[in-house]
């Protein structure tokens, strides 16, 4: 019996080749970024301390919006509306602090908001069985529309100093806040998705949805959480542009839809689903984040670092498609 | 008498009126391998969705032990310690062996995360007692097929299964893991488990199988023990004595001594190997075989699906260069799917809209297509092949199995083929309809076509061919006249290869 058992070939050798080449490519890739800007602007500063806790600073937002967007990723599906939910978030909570209700009052209010868009998300998929893509390109219009109405466009100021010290620019020592934010919720990111019931869960139904059903996986209820997840990273998002910035503003969060999907999938996430790492979601966030720092520094504008992030995501995504391939 | 593990006394079971189960008895013994046969539609897989919940009987018993239980939803099945190993797997390609054995049942560290030290140190120790060599830790799409085969088993058996249903389990396996599965077989029977074995392979069941029980038209026709049966009582069994009359073979004329149609010379694509094949105007060639044979691969390769290693294809004498469906259509070939809904219609377009589809060059005036010409077609073909939709510009998804067959017989008899291959044209069609495509398909032969056909309906097959050949393992293994064969059961023996 032994003997004969072996007698199967099994291809594992040659296909986890590839797959491992796959799993590690985004930190080479990050290093050999961060050596090219490193080299090129030496004379800019690039390599300061002062300017890679401002890439740090500036990726918070995308980072906890990639952590759990790898989560509705692993499950096959995907979330548009997190940069409108941030946007709308910030203002919601800008204006519960501008009537009073304080730092816990803007923390409720923002966040909420994005757990009330993120039900909806949710429901809309798993209820009304509509596909993610069209669901959360609907409700990215939507939720902007809101935010842009609610102040008919204006920005709200705050002015609560410990509110944007907590969410925005503080620093403890010399550890900016947003760096302690993006740390905790990678450390509980991780854990989730490789320790949790739930991050197994999740894992299977990308993986084969029938089949994680037939082993009593309650695959419409994990569905919810994850859109669930990303409202309420998102909205926290929201309340973390509005400490740095000390406003809540309409524009925020807009095209971080892009850099948060490109993160995600760079990190090694499968778009299929079934595959998620959370490591690989921080350090394409941080890869997108320090890309978009040197282009700055470099002189580029907007509008050329957009074109940028379009091509790293179609490469992103290409890569992966080879590796589904094999 | 020794108390079965598992009885189903009496059960019976109707569809829209329409009786699939009258009555039927079975019943497994404890360390057991039963086999269930019957041909296409006797019941087996009814019987067994009621074992496993997705159906419920209208009448009947289920008896596990001795005692009455009522199955109605897998879960309760698995409660009851039935499982079945599906023939699409159920497994998470993604995770890890231990971690699709265990999932959802993974047990927890003090501070509630998984722990997956004990998931793959139970795991591990099952492997080993049931003799399989694979980690825990191996990712499953890392493995071989047949290995996830036993993982599967492995996780039925995790949860306690004692009887397995395993239905085609040699399918998708090839001559190697067939005989690893089989010997696992005979160790699982050892330790006391029950299978229940469905498979349509004779060698195989009389390898593996105790008894055999055959169901024939919904109704239980006998058991017996595979020690004291041979092959000529069971095929009696599962063919029965009936005679269709619609289903009468006619012979007919067609010229044997002119240029083949269609030659195939040497052909080698995939598990199809070496096959050489010439088909006369006029002639209908059958392709018997089981399943996994090379049949569907076959005219797969013919049509320029998968593409062809080796070898040559002729039509009316010229060398045809065969590299997609494209050039199969321009060389004349034309390939009647084996799934209509998935492969040969686009269910959300019209019956027009299809038919038209592979002739669109020819309906163009100009840029645009031209309506009245592919109307007249598509209405022309709609009375011609007694399409029963009320205009051509019905969805194809709204008509009846049978009608939707017809579409797509008219899509490519629009296009005028010089050689029509049909794969299961029947299969899912009601009698009647089924009756007019073997007609449609004889006429396509007075014209002087050539045609190809592979059923798994052995009637059907008998009523159509000229000539039938039987494959294996992607080989031609006989061929012979329609003379030659006498009965059902003759033709029903070379395709198991004795």
């Amino acid at each position: 019996m032994q003997s004969k058992v072996s007698n199967i070939q099994k291809p594992e050798a040659t296909a986890l080749k590839g797959f491992e080449w796959r799993n590690y490519i985004v930190y080479f890739a990050f290093i050999g970024v961060l050596i090219y800007f490193s080299i090129t602007l030496s004379d800019e500063g690039f390599l300061t301390s002062g300017n890679l806790l401002n890439i740090v600073r500036q990726t918070a937002t995308i980072s906890l919006m990639a952590l759990a967007m790898t989560f509705v990723i692993s499950t096959g599906e995907i979330d548009l509306s997190v940069g409108s939910i941030a946007a709308l978030s910030s203002l919601v909570g800008a204006l519960a602090i501008q009537a009073g209700y304080g730092i816990v009052g803007g923390l409720i209010g923002g966040v909420s908001t994005g757990l009330v868009v993120g039900l909806i998300n949710g429901l809309l998929v798993t209820k009304v069985a509509i596909p993610s893509f069209l669901v959360t390109l609907g409700t990215m219009g939507a939720v902007k529309g809101f935010a842009m109405w609610i102040t008919d466009t204006a920005p709200v100021p705050i002015v609560d100093a410990n509110f944007n010290f907590i969410f925005g620019s503080g620093d403890i020592g010399p550890i900016p806040v947003l760096l302690i934010w993006t740390l905790v919720f990678t450390i509980i990111a991780h854990v989730l998705l490789r320790k949790t019931a739930f991050g197994r869960q999740v894992l299977a139904t990308g993986g084969n949805e029938n089949a994680a059903r037939f082993s009593g996986v309650k695959t419409m209820k994990i569905k919810l959480m994850v859109f669930l997840g990303t409202g309420l990273m998102a909205g926290l998002a929201g309340l973390l542009y509005a400490g740095r910035m000390n406003a809540g503003r309409f524009s925020f969060g807009e095209g971080d839809e892009l850099s948060v999907i490109a993160a995600v999938i760079l990190g090694g996430t499968s778009l299929f689903g079934g595959v998620g790492t959370i490591i690989g979601t921080i350090v394409g966030s941080l890869m997108i984040g320090t890309i978009n720092n040197g282009l700055i520094i470099m002189g580029l504008d907007v509008s050329q670092q957009m074109i940028i992030k379009g091509i790293i995501i179609i490469l992103a995504v290409a890569f992966g498609k080879k590796a589904m391939k094999r | 008498m020794e108390q079965p593990i598992l009885e189903m006394k009496n059960i019976s079971k109707a569809f829209n009126g329409i009786p699939v189960l009258r009555d039927v008895n079975f019943s497994v013994k404890k360390g057991e391998v039963h086999a269930l046969m019957g041909g296409n539609g006797a019941g087996k897989s009814t019987l067994m969705k009621i074992l496993t919940g997705v159906y419920t009987a209208d009448s009947g018993d289920i008896l596990i032990d001795g005692k009455p239980v009522s199955i109605k939803s897998y879960e309760e099945a698995q409660k009851n310690n039935i499982s079945m190993i599906f023939q699409e797997f159920s497994l998470i390609p993604t995770l890890t062996v231990a971690q699709n054995i265990y999932l959802t049942r993974e047990k927890k560290t003090s501070l509630g995360l998984l722990d997956d030290k004990d998931c793959e140190k139970k795991t591990e120790k099952l492997l080993e007692e049931l003799g399989v060599d694979i980690k825990p830790t191996d990712i499953v799409q890392n493995l071989g097929v047949g290995y996830w085969q036993m993982t599967e088993i492995a996780k039925a058996l995790s949860q306690e299964a004692k009887i397995l249903i395993m239905d085609e389990p040699t399918s998708s396996l090839t001559k190697n893991e067939t005989e690893v599965l089989f010997s696992f077989i005979n160790k699982l029977k050892a330790k006391g488990y029950s299978i229940i074995y469905i498979s349509h392979r004779m060698d195989e069941i009389f390898e593996i199988c105790d008894r055999i029980t055959i169901l024939r038209d919904g109704r239980y026709i006998t058991t017996e023990t595979c020690s004291e049966t041979d092959l000529d009582t069971v095929i009696q069994h599962i063919v029965g004595m009936e005679f269709d009359q619609a289903f009468e073979w006619k012979e007919r004329a067609y010229a044997t001594d002119v240029q083949p149609i269609f030659e195939v010379r040497n052909l080698t694509a995939g598990i199809v190997q070496d096959i050489n094949l010439k088909i006369q105007p006029g002639e209908i060639v059958g392709i018997a075989g089981l399943m996994g044979s090379g049949r569907t691969e076959l005219l797969r390769s013919l049509f320029g699906i998968d593409p062809i290693e080796n070898g040559e294809i002729y039509v009316n004498g010229q060398k045809q260069k065969i590299k997609n469906p494209r050039n199969a259509i321009d060389a004349g070939l034309a390939l009647i799917p084996e799934d209509r809904r998935m492969q040969g219609l686009v269910l959300e377009h019209s019956v027009k809209d299809n038919m038209i589809l592979p002739i669109l060059s020819k309906v163009k005036k100009g840029t645009f297509i031209d309506n009245k010409k592919s109307n007249d077609i598509s209405n022309k073909f709609v009375q011609k092949l007694n399409i029963k939709t009320d205009h051509i510009f019905k969805q194809a998804r709204l008509l009846s199995g049978g009608n939707q067959q017809k579409i797509v017989l008219a899509k490519w008899l629009a296009n005028d083929p010089t050689v029509l291959m049909l794969d299961e044209p029947t299969i899912g069609v009601d009698i009647g309809a089924k009756t007019e495509i073997v007609e449609i398909i004889r006429e396509m032969a007075e014209t002087g076509k050539a045609i190809l056909v592979v059923s798994s309906e052995l009637p059907e097959l008998l009523a159509l061919s000229d000539r039938v050949v039987v494959m294996h393992d992607g080989k031609i293994k006989k061929e012979m006249t329609r003379k030659e064969i006498k009965t059902e059961e003759e033709l029903q023996y070379a395709i198991q290869g004795f």
